[in-house]
C-alpha cells in the first residue's frame, strides 16, 4: 500500500533494491511505453535508419543547415536584449531630447532575426516531418513485403502479437525518433554548447557558479533517471501484467460465468490492480521529482547570479543588460540537459526497435529455387502444346521445364502426385512422418484417415511445400517439387485449408480471392457448386454483403462454404481439402458433396475428414498413425481387411 | 463524465486536496523570484546597499528550496491521486463486467470491454493528472505574473492583454482541428493494422493462392492512406509551434519598443523592465498549457463517455431480490421447457431464434439436440444455466423456474462445455480446478481420465503442472475440447450441458468419453449437441429442431419412424456406409 508518512522513503528504497524485470519479455510492452531493449550495433543501424530518411542528401542536408540556422537565431535574439539595454535603452534615460530612432533600427533587425528563427524552424520541422513519415511509410512496406516471403515456420515460431508490435511499437519509435529526436537531439547539443559560450562571453567568473549547477544537475539527470528507469520498467511490467489478465478474463468472461468464478476473477484482478497502481505511483513521482528539483537548483544558481551580478554591477565590471541576459540563460541552460537526456533514451528504443524491425526484414525468405514454372498452354490435337500469351486462359496447364540449353520441355500437368519414403519433423528429433509413401493417380481421389495429431495435415503441408521434408522426395508428374517454382506449385493446387480464413471485403471479393480475373458470373458459379449460393442471397446484401472480422457475422460453417467457393473458382488441378466440411452439419455437407463431385471431377483430390461417411467414395483410403501409414485401399477392400480402418468404422457403426 | 471524475477517489481524496495546494505555494515561490531580482537591481544596485542584496539573495534561496519541497510534496500526491483513481475506475469498470449477462457482453463485444477497461481508463487516468497540476497551476500562475505586471505597469500590462487571448483561442482552434485530422488518422491506422492482422493469420491462405503481389498492394494502399492523413495531421501541429512563437516574440518586440520608452522617460525602472521580460515566458507558457489541457480534458471525454456506459449498464440478467437459497441437488436435475419463446435482441423486433419449445428431461437422462446450423441448438442450452433469459414461457429446473433462483445456486448445479470454450494460462490442475475449487490430484485425474484427456496429460513432462498458453494455445484442438469436458465434469454437476463440444476429438475417442458419461455420470442430467448422429442415437430423448421450432421429440426408434429431418441426417451419415459396407 502506498500510504502516507515516513514509510513512503522506506517503500521507494525496497522498491529500488530489486531490479527484476526481464526487458526482453515481449508482453511488457504491449500496452505501449518506454523501450527498454539495447540495440546490439547502435551505429550500423542508425545508419541503416537514416538511409532510409536520407534517400534526398541534399535536403537531408539542408534540412542539418535550417536547423543550424534556427538555433542560431534563437541564440542570437536572446543574446539581443544586452545591446539593448546598455546600448540603445539606458543611454536614453541621460538623454535630454530623447531619439529613438536607433533603438526602432535595433528592434527592426531583432524582428528580422525573430522571423528568420520562426521559418527555419516551420521548414526543419516539416521537412522532418516529412521525410519521416515517408521513411516510416517504407519502412512498414519492405516489413510486410519481407513478411510475405517469409516460411511458414517463422510464423509458428512468432506470435502475432510479436509481429503487429514490429508495426506499431517498433515503427513509431522510429518514426519519432526521426520526426523529432535527432533534430531535438543536435539542436539541444546546440543551444546547450552556444548558451555556454555566451555565458562565459558575459562573464566567465559568474559561469564558474553556472557550471556547478550544470554538473550538478546532469548528475542528477542522470542517477534519478537510473534509478527511476527501475521504477519505470516494473510499471509497464504489472501493467503488461493486468491488461494481459483484464484481457484473458474477459475473453472468457462466458465460461467465467458459466463456473460461478466470477469472486475469484475479482481477487485475482485486484491483486494485479493494486500492484499497478504502487508501481505506477512511485514511478510517476520518481520520474517528475527531477522538474522541481531542477527548478530548485536552477533557482539558487539564479539567486546567487543575482547577488554576485548586483555587486559586479556595482563595482562597474558588469552591465545591467548583461545580468539580465545571463539571468535569462541560467534559466535556459539547464533545459536542454534533461530534453537531451530523454531524446537518447527514446533514440536508443528507436534503434533497438528498428534492430528488431530489420531483423524480420533480414530473415532468410522461405527457399525458392525451382527452375519449372506453371504455364497455360494450347494443346494441339496431335498433344503438342505451345505456350499461349500471358494472361490467356485456355484450361490447359504445363509445366515448362528449363533444359539447358536455353529451350524448354512442355509437360502437361495431370496432377500425378507421389510422396516417396517421406520423413519429416517439425522439431528436429521429433518425426511427425516416417518413411511416408503416397500416390495418387491424376483424378483420384485419395482420402486420409487417422486420429487427431497422427499426421494427416502435415502430408497436405508437403504437397504445397509449406515446410521442406527431411528426407525422401516428392514428386508432381514426375517433377520433384523442389525443382518448381513455389508460385507455380502452389498455383497448380487448390487448398482449403483447416482453419477458414476471411478477409475484409465483400462475400464476391473473398471468393474472388481464389482468381482475381474472376468475373461475378464465375464467382456465383462457384458458389453454386459450393452450395453457398443459398444462404449468400439469404444475406442483408447478398454478394455485396461485406465480411468483417474474418467472418465473424458468419457461422462457421458458412465460412466454410465460402472457403470451399474461394478454391473452386480456381479450378486447380490438384485439389487438397482439410477438414474442409467439419463444421457444417451432415445434410448440408451431402448438399455440397454434390457440387463437390462435380468440382473434384478430372482432378486429384486429397480430403482429411473426421467424418468417414464424408471419405468413403474416395478412390483410395489412407489409414495413417502416428506418422506411418497402416493400410491402404478403397473403403470396401479396407473393411475386408477388418483391420484399423474397419476398426474405426465400424466403432461408429456398431452404435446402432 | 462529471460521475465518473468525482465518484472515484476513494481513500485518494487527502491527495486530490493536497496536491493544488502545494502546486499553487510552488507557483507562489517561483514566481516572486523574478521580483526579487528586480528589487536587487532597481534598490540594492542602485542604491549600492550591499547587505540588501544578500538578504534578497538569501531570501530568494530560502524561497527556491522551499519550492522544491513543495514541488516534491504535489508531486507525491498527484501520482498517487492520479493512480489511485485509476485503479478504482479500472476496478469498478472490471467487477460491473462481471455481473454481465451474455447479452450485455453481445451487446458491446468483448473487444471493445476490453479496450475500454484497459487503454480508456488509463487515457483518463493520464488526463486526470495532467489536469490535476495544470487546471489550477496554469490559470494562477497567470493572475500572479499579470497582477505583477500590472503593479509595475498597466501599459506593458495591457500588451499582455491582448496577446494572451489570441494565443489562447489560436491554441484551441488549432488543436480543434487537429483532433479532426487525428481521428481520420486513427481510422486509417486502425485499417491498416485489421490489414496486417488479417494477413497474419492467413498467411497459409495468401500463400496456398500466391498471393503475395495481391497482399502488397493491398498493404501499399493503406500504408500510403496512413501516412498522408498522418502529414496532414502532425502538418497542422507543426505549424503551432512556430506560430506560437511569433505571438510571443511580438510581444517581446513591443514591450523592448514601449518599455524601452519607459524606462527613458522615468516611467519604470530597468529592473522592472527585465522583471517584466522574465514574466513574458511563463505567461505565454502557461496560456499554452492551459489551453492543451483543456484539449486533453475535451479529447479524454469520448473516453469518459465509454466506461460511463459501461458503469451505467443495469445487467439485464439479476438474482430476484426475494429469490431464496435453493441447491440442485447432485440426483436431480429435471429440466422442463414450457412453450418457450427466445430472440436475441430484446428491444428490436429481431427475428425469433426459438419459437413456442416444449419439452421435459427427466433426472438422469440424456437429452440429445440435433438439427442443422442456424437451428437454434445453441440458443437453447444457453437458457438453462440462464445465460439469456427467455422472451415468452419458463424453462424449469426442478419444478423452479430459473428466474425464481439464485444465479450462483443455478449455476452450481449445472456443468457447461461451452462451443466456444476457453483454456486459460496457467498450470492444466488449476484450469480443470475451476470445476471444483478444493479439488484433490486424485479427482483432478479421475475428471481428466473420464474426459479421455489423463492419456496425453500424463504423457506431458510436466503432467498435471503442464503450463497451458492463454487461450490454450499450446495444446490441439481435440485435446483442449477433452480439458474442458473434464472441468466440467469435475463439477459432478445435476446437469451437464455439452454444446458441441467433442467436434476435434475422433469418433473412437468420443465414444469412450460418452461411455464414461453413462458410468460416471449416472444421476446426472446430460444435454448433448453434436453433428456426429453415432453420438446422439443412444440418447433417452432426442429433440429435432428445425428453424427455431422443435420438429419432433423421441427416441432413436421413434424418429427413424416419424422424422423426416432426422431420417435424412440418419441417412446421410449412416444408412449409406451400411449399405457399402
Amino acid at each position: 500500500m502506498a500510504d502516507h508518512g515516513k514509510s513512503i522513503w522506506a517503500q521507494l528504497k525496497a522498491r529500488l533494491a530489486v531490479d527484476n524485470v526481464d526487458v526482453n519479455d515481449e508482453k511488457i510492452y504491449k500496452s505501449g511505453g518506454r523501450d527498454f531493449r539495447k540495440p546490439k550495433d547502435a551505429k550500423g543501424t542508425l545508419i541503416r535508419i537514416l538511409g532510409y530518411a536520407g534517400k534526398n542528401k541534399g535536403l537531408f542536408v539542408l534540412v542539418l543547415v535550417m536547423m543550424l540556422v534556427s538555433t542560431g537565431c534563437t541564440l542570437a535574439a536572446s543574446y539581443y536584449l544586452k545591446p539593448l539595454i546598455d546600448d540603445y535603452i539606458v543611454p536614453l534615460i541621460t538623454q535630454q531630447t530623447k531619439d529613438y530612432s536607433a533603438l526602432a533600427r535595433q528592434l527592426g533587425i531583432l524582428t528580422v532575426i525573430y522571423l528568420a528563427s520562426a521559418v527555419a524552424t516551420y521548414f526543419t520541422s516539416r521537412t522532418c516531418m516529412t521525410l519521416a513519415q515517408w521513411a516510416t511509410n517504407a519502412l512498414r512496406r519492405d516489413l510486410f513485403s519481407a513478411l510475405q516471403d517469409l516460411p511458414v515456420t517463422f510464423f509458428d515460431q512468432h506470435t502475432h502479437g510479436e509481429l503487429m508490435s514490429r508495426f506499431s511499437n517498433d515503427a513509431d519509435n522510429v518514426q519519432m525518433c526521426l520526426e523529432q529526436g535527432i533534430v531535438q537531439f543536435l539542436s539541444g547539443i546546440i543551444t546547450f554548447v552556444g548558451t555556454v559560450a555566451l555565458m562565459i562571453n558575459l562573464s566567465w567568473k559568474l559561469f564558474l557558479i553556472t557550471l556547478l549547477t550544470i554538473a550538478v544537475s546532469f548528475g542528477l539527470v542522470r542517477g534519478v533517471g537510473r534509478f527511476s528507469k527501475i521504477l519505470f520498467k516494473k510499471q509497464q511490467a504489472s501493467l503488461g501484467t493486468l491488461n494481459g489478465y483484464i484481457e484473458e478474463m474477459l475473453d472468457g468472461l462466458k465460461v467465467v460465468k458459466a463456473f460461478n468464478y466470477e469472486e475469484r476473477a475479482k481477487e485475482d484482478f485486484s491483486e494485479l490492480n493494486d500492484d499497478y497502481r504502487d508501481n505506477a505511483i512511485f514511478a510517476n513521482f520518481l520520474g517528475n521529482i527531477i522538474f522541481p528539483t531542477m527548478n530548485a537548483i536552477m533557482n539558487v544558481c539564479y539567486a546567487v547570479t543575482a547577488v554576485l551580478g548586483g555587486f559586479m554591477t556595482l563595482t562597474g565590471s558588469f552591465t545591467i543588460g548583461s545580468l539580465g541576459v545571463y539571468l535569462n540563460y541560467i534559466r535556459q541552460v539547464t533545459m536542454p540537459i534533461n530534453m537531451m537526456s530523454n531524446q537518447a533514451i527514446n533514440l536508443f528504443s528507436a534503434i533497438a526497435g528498428a534492430e528488431r524491425i530489420f531483423a524480420v526484414i533480414d530473415h532468410e525468405p522461405e527457399p525458392d529455387d525451382g527452375t519449372v514454372t506453371l504455364v497455360t498452354v494450347d494443346r494441339a490435337p496431335d498433344g503438342t502444346l505451345t505456350e499461349t500469351a500471358k494472361g490467356e486462359r485456355t484450361g490447359f496447364w504445363a509445366w515448362k521445364i528449363p533444359q539447358g540449353d536455353g529451350f524448354y520441355a512442355f509437360r502437361e500437368v495431370l496432377g500425378n502426385v507421389r510422396l516417396e519414403d517421406v520423413y519429416f519433423s517439425y522439431v528436429p528429433e521429433k518425426p511427425v512422418l516416417k518413411g511416408v509413401t503416397v500416390w495418387a493417380k491424376p483424378g483420384q481421389k485419395i482420402a486420409f484417415v487417422g486420429s487427431t495429431g497422427a499426421g494427416k495435415t502435415t502430408v497436405t503441408n508437403l504437397i504445397n511445400r509449406f515446410y521442406e521434408i527431411d528426407s525422401g522426395r516428392i514428386l508432381i508428374d514426375g517433377i520433384d517439387v523442389k525443382d518448381i517454382k513455389k508460385a507455380g506449385l502452389r498455383r497448380s493446387m487448390g487448398i482449403v485449408l483447416q482453419d477458414t480464413n476471411l478477409f475484409t471485403g465483400t462475400v464476391m471479393e473473398n471468393i474472388r480471392y481464389g482468381k482475381l480475373d474472376a468475373t461475378d458470373e464465375e464467382c456465383i458459379a462457384a458458389a453454386k457448386s459450393a452450395n453457398a449460393h443459398g444462404f449468400i442471397t439469404r444475406l442483408p446484401n447478398g454478394y455485396d454483403t461485406m465480411i468483417t472480422g474474418n467472418g465473424q457475422n458468419l457461422s462457421q460453417g458458412q465460412r466454410q462454404l465460402l472457403a470451399i467457393a474461394r478454391t473452386a473458382v480456381a479450378k486447380h488441378p490438384v485439389m487438397i481439402l482439410d477438414e474442409a466440411t467439419s463444421s457444417i452439419d451432415t445434410r448440408t455437407e451431402k448438399l455440397i458433396d454434390r457440387g463437390m463431385d462435380a468440382l473434384m471431377e478430372g482432378r486429384t483430390v486429397f480430403v482429411i475428414a473426421h467424418r468417414l461417411s464424408t471419405v468413403r467414395n474416395a478412390q483410395a483410403i489412407v489409414v495413417i498413425e502416428h506418422g506411418q501409414i497402416v493400410e491402404r485401399g478403397s473403403h470396401e477392400e479396407l473393411l475386408e481387411q477388418k483391420g484399423r480402418y474397419y476398426m474405426l468404422y465400424t466403432g461408429q457403426s456398431e452404435l446402432d | 463524465m462529471r460521475e465518473i471524475l468525482t465518484g472515484y477517489w476513494g481513500k485518494y481524496k487527502d491527495s486530490l486536496i493536497l496536491t493544488p495546494i502545494f502546486v499553487l505555494l510552488e507557483t507562489v515561490v517561483t514566481l516572486a523570484l523574478p521580483t526579487l531580482m528586480s528589487n536587487i537591481v532597481d534598490v540594492g544596485v542602485a542604491t549600492g546597499n550591499r547587505r540588501y542584496i544578500v538578504i534578497c539573495g538569501l531570501l530568494m534561496t530560502a524561497l527556491a528550496i522551499l519550492s522544491a519541497v513543495s514541488g516534491y510534496i504535489s508531486t507525491w500526491n498527484a501520482s498517487r491521486a492520479a493512480n489511485g483513481f485509476g485503479a478504482n475506475l479500472r476496478s469498478a469498470m472490471y467487477r460491473q463486467i462481471q455481473e454481465f449477462s451474455f447479452a450485455d457482453i453481445d451487446r458491446f463485444s468483448t473487444a471493445s470491454l476490453i479496450t475500454r477497461t484497459t487503454s480508456d481508463v488509463r487515457q483518463l487516468q493520464m488526463a486526470v493528472q495532467m489536469m490535476l497540476r495544470t487546471f489550477i497551476q496554469a490559470p494562477f500562475q497567470l493572475l500572479v505574473a499579470m497582477t505583477i505586471v500590472v503593479s509595475y505597469s498597466r501599459k506593458l500590462a495591457l500588451i499582455y492583454m491582448v496577446a494572451v487571448p489570441l494565443l489562447f483561442v489560436g491554441v484551441v482552434t488549432v488543436m480543434t482541428l487537429v483532433d479532426k485530422l487525428f481521428l481520420r488518422v486513427q481510422q486509417k491506422l486502425d485499417a491498416m493494422n485489421a490489414d496486417i492482422q488479417e494477413n497474419l493469420i492467413a498467411i497459409r491462405v495468401v500463400k496456398a493462392f500466391v498471393r503475395q503481389r495481391y497482399e502488397r498492394q493491398k498493404f501499399k494502399k493503406a500504408n500510403d492512406e496512413l501516412t498522408r492523413s498522418n502529414l496532414k495531421a502532425v502538418g497542422v501541429i507543426i505549424a503551432m509551434s512556430p506560430l506560437a512563437t511569433i505571438v510571443l516574440n511580438a510581444v517581446t518586440l513591443c514591450i523592448y519598443w514601449f518599455g524601452g520608452r519607459m524606462v527613458a522617460t522615468g516611467e519604470i525602472e530597468s529592473g522592472q523592465l527585465l522583471a517584466v521580460i522574465s514574466y513574458l515566458n511563463q505567461i505565454m507558457m502557461s496560456v499554452m498549457m492551459f489551453s492543451m489541457v483543456l484539449m486533453q480534458y475535451t479529447r479524454s471525454r469520448a473516453c469518459g463517455k465509454r466506461i460511463a456506459e459501461v458503469l451505467d449498464t443495469v445487467p439485464d440478467i439479476q438474482d430476484r431480490p426475494d429469490a431464496p437459497q435453493r441447491t440442485i441437488e447432485p440426483s436431480r436435475g429435471s429440466v422442463e421447457f414450457k412453450n418457450v419463446s427466445f430472440r436475441y435482441s430484446r428491444t428490436g423486433n429481431g427475428e425469433d431464434v426459438l419459437r413456442n419449445i416444449s419439452f421435459s428431461a427427466a433426472p438422469g437422462q440424456t437429452v440429445a439436440i440435433v438439427g442443422g446450423t442456424g437451428s437454434g441448438k445453441s440458443s437453447l442450452v444457453n437458457l438453462i444455466p440462464r445465460f439469456y433469459d427467455v422472451t415468452e414461457g419458463q424453462v424449469l429446473v426442478d419444478g423452479v423456474d430459473v428466474r425464481d433462483y439464485r444465479i450462483r445456486d443455478l449455476r452450481d448445479g449445472i456443468g457447461m462445455v461451452l462451443q466456444k470454450n476457453v483454456l486459460f494460462s496457467g498450470t492444466i490442475r488449476q484450469n480443470i480446478a475451476w470445476g471444483k475449487q478444493d479439488a484433490t490430484d486424485e479427482e483432478i485425474i479421475d475428471a481428466l481420465k473420464s474426459a479421455q484427456a489423463w492419456d496425453f496429460v500424463s504423457q506431458m513432462p510436466d503432467g498435471l503442472d503442464t503450463h497451458i498458453q492463454q487461450g490454450g494455445s499450446n495444446v490441439s484442438g481435440g485435446q483442449k475440447q477433452r480439458l474442458c469436458i473434464a472441468r466440467a465434469m469435475l463439477k459432478k454437476p445435476a446437469i451437464l450441458i455439452l454444446d458441441d463440444s467433442t467436434s476435434a476429438v475422433d469418433s473412437d475417442t468420443e465414444g469412450r468419453i460418452r461411455e464414461s458419461f453413462s458410468r460416471e455420470l449416472a444421476h446426472t442430467t446430460v444435454f448433448i449437441i453434436a453433428q456426429r448422429i453415432s453420438s446422439v442415437v443412444n440418447a433417452d430423448k432426442i429433440v429435432v429442431l428445425d428453424e427455431g421450432g422443435v420438429e419432433s421429440v423421441g427416441t432413436h426408434e421413434e424418429l427413424m419412424k416419424r422424422s423426416p429431418i432426422y431420417r435424412d441426417i440418419y441417412t446421410s451419415q449412416v444408412e449409406e456406409a451400411l449399405s457399402n459396407g
